[in-house]
């Protein structure tokens, strides 16, 4: 299959790629957040243990 | 076993007085239902076409939020000034005194609203198999109603924000609702609606079952 | 007897907290590997080898995001039930934190799930939606994921919101095998079952090794994404701790 081929995707390029590309965003994003999350959490308790010394 | 029974009436009757005392608490959902049926005929002109194939979906629908509207009056006082505390204490099995008011709440709430429902059947002149198919899946479907709505009461009680309740209880309804409005169309288009029936009888059955000692061990989880 | 005794001390062990965040380490570890090589092979095949299908040409290969993420959401589902049942049962803290860090992502799966069925359905139905059982009872699996999600929210104390929540998401596990056997109990326009028969299954080998790669690439996806929740949540829960003291402070000495 040439590239062309294989990104119009007999014709249902739309169907396809948006789904892949929602299914990309999808696992993404719950992986970003959560280590966002995780970071902003720690960051907090850090601080929190600091004042307290 | 009759000590059981004994608990079981009491806890219905006293349900029960209250509920007249407090008329307000349950004549109030009825009025809303009736309102909201009214609304459509109104929204659409009586004499639509259109309006006359959704009857009985909007009758069903509005019998839910209706329902939901209901519940919280279940739990609610008795929860405010301590009663419930004081059912978790007794030497009785909690799952016994919740039936006795999940029942009341179906006696005082769920049949009138049959009743209701089938009145305004008959004035938007529904058809008479679609009539029996509508008082058949109300009646099985109104105590599921109380019942799942009784565990989902009890897992909200007191919590801020009113509408955590009906967000958790319409996905649980929406089986109830849709094998009800499948035995209603198959009634109007004359076909049996036995499967639909059985699956609501079994839905029933389940609900009897399990909701009682499900909703004492969410009122427990909640009030420990 | 002593091997369920070893069972029992593992099980034990393996709850507490510190024990499971240092080991969760390693798993996460084995499970971002395992996911990114099963992704790249699951992609290559489901997208390049498998040949096209008969009847619905290139557009079959939605059916490699689709299906793992529609399995997924009712796998991720019955964890979350079981384990917020075993929290509810036997007290556990990790069985609560499992429970309620799996239902964002089970929820994304289940809006996965049924945003590529919509997009998949477009050009083979003609449509993007029908309320047929699955369709249905997989739209209100989302709502029950959401109810569960904001149900958690409404509670100051976690250990309240997670029992509340376990109740809510036992209740809801009727819904399971309803959205499995839709396809068998009614006639529905969605697809049959072609994989979870129990005999052979109707599906060519070249296109279900790639589908089998993709399942277990979501999976480990699940784990990897559900640890980095879990981390979070055994910090918060574990704050006062000396060893989460300790913790934060060497973090704290080497980001310095």
């Amino acid at each position: 299959m040439s590239l062309t081929d294989f990104l119009s995707m007999g014709g249902y390029a739309t169907y396809v790629w948006s789904s892949y590309g929602i299914c990309a965003v999808v696992l993404i994003l719950n992986i970003i957040l959560p280590l966002r999350r995780k970071g902003k959490v720690m960051r907090d308790f850090q601080k929190r243990l600091l004042r307290k010394e | 076993m009759s000590e059981y029974l004994n608990i079981f009436l009491t806890i219905l009757q006293r349900d029960m007085k209250l509920a007249f005392r407090n008329k307000a608490e349950f004549i109030n959902p009825l009025m809303f239902f009736v309102i909201v049926i009214i609304l459509f005929p109104l929204a659409f002109g009586s004499d639509s076409a259109l309006l006359k194939q959704l009857t009985s979906g909007i009758i069903w629908v509005t019998a839910l939020l209706a329902t939901v509207l209901s519940l919280e009056a279940i739990f609610r006082t008795d929860f405010e000034d301590g009663s419930i505390e004081q059912l978790t204490l007794a030497r009785y099995p909690l799952t016994l005194l919740v039936s006795a008011k999940i029942t009341a709440h179906w006696i005082i709430f769920g049949l009138p609203l049959l009743l209701t429902a089938l009145l305004t059947g008959f004035i938007l002149s529904l058809s008479e198999q679609t009539m029996m198919a509508l008082f058949i899946t109300l009646l099985l479907g109104t105590p599921i109603l109380s019942l799942i709505g009784a565990i989902t009461v009890a897992l909200t009680i007191g919590l801020r924000g009113g509408m955590l309740l009906s967000l958790l209880i319409l996905p649980l309804y929406m089986p109830v609702l849709i094998f009800s409005m499948l035995a209603v169309e198959n009634a109007s288009i004359g076909q049996s609606i036995a499967a639909e029936i059985y699956f609501l009888a079994g839905m029933l059955v389940l609900a009897i079952t399990l909701a009682p000692i499900t909703t004492a061990t969410a009122l427990r989880i909640r009030l420990s | 007897m002593s091997l369920y005794k070893n069972l029992h001390r593992w099980f034990h062990q393996f709850a507490s907290p510190k024990y499971f965040y240092d080991i969760s380490h390693t798993i996460s570890r084995w499970t971002v590997i395992i996911c990114i090589v099963c992704f790249v092979c699951g992609l290559y095949g489901g997208l390049v080898l498998a040949p096209a299908d008969y009847q619905q040409g290139e557009s079959f290969r939605i059916m490699y995001v689709h299906v793992p993420a529609a399995w997924m959401s009712l796998f991720v589902y019955m964890v979350m039930a079981i384990s917020g049942g075993i929290g509810l049962i036997w007290h556990i803290k990790l069985a609560d934190i499992v429970a309620r860090s799996s239902a964002p992502i089970g929820a994304s799966f289940t809006f996965l799930a049924l945003a590529t069925g919509a997009i998949w359905g477009k050009p083979m139905w003609g449509t993007w939606w029908v309320w047929d059982a699955r369709l249905t009872s997989e739209l209100i699996l989302l709502f029950l994921y959401l109810g569960y999600i904001a149900l958690q929210s409404a509670f100051e104390d976690r250990r309240v919101a997670a029992r509340a929540g376990a109740i809510l998401a036992l209740v809801g596990t009727v819904n399971i095998p309803i959205i499995h056997y839709s396809v068998e109990w009614w006639s529905t326009l969605h697809q049959g079952p072609t994989i979870t028969k129990l005999d052979k299954p109707s599906i060519h080998v070249s296109m279900l090794i790639p589908l089998l790669f993709m399942v277990l690439a979501f999976k480990t996806f699940y784990i990897t994404s559900l640890l980095i929740r879990v981390r979070t949540e055994i910090l918060e829960y574990e704050y006062n701790t000396s060893w989460v003291k300790q913790l934060l402070g060497n973090h704290n000495n080497v980001t310095n």
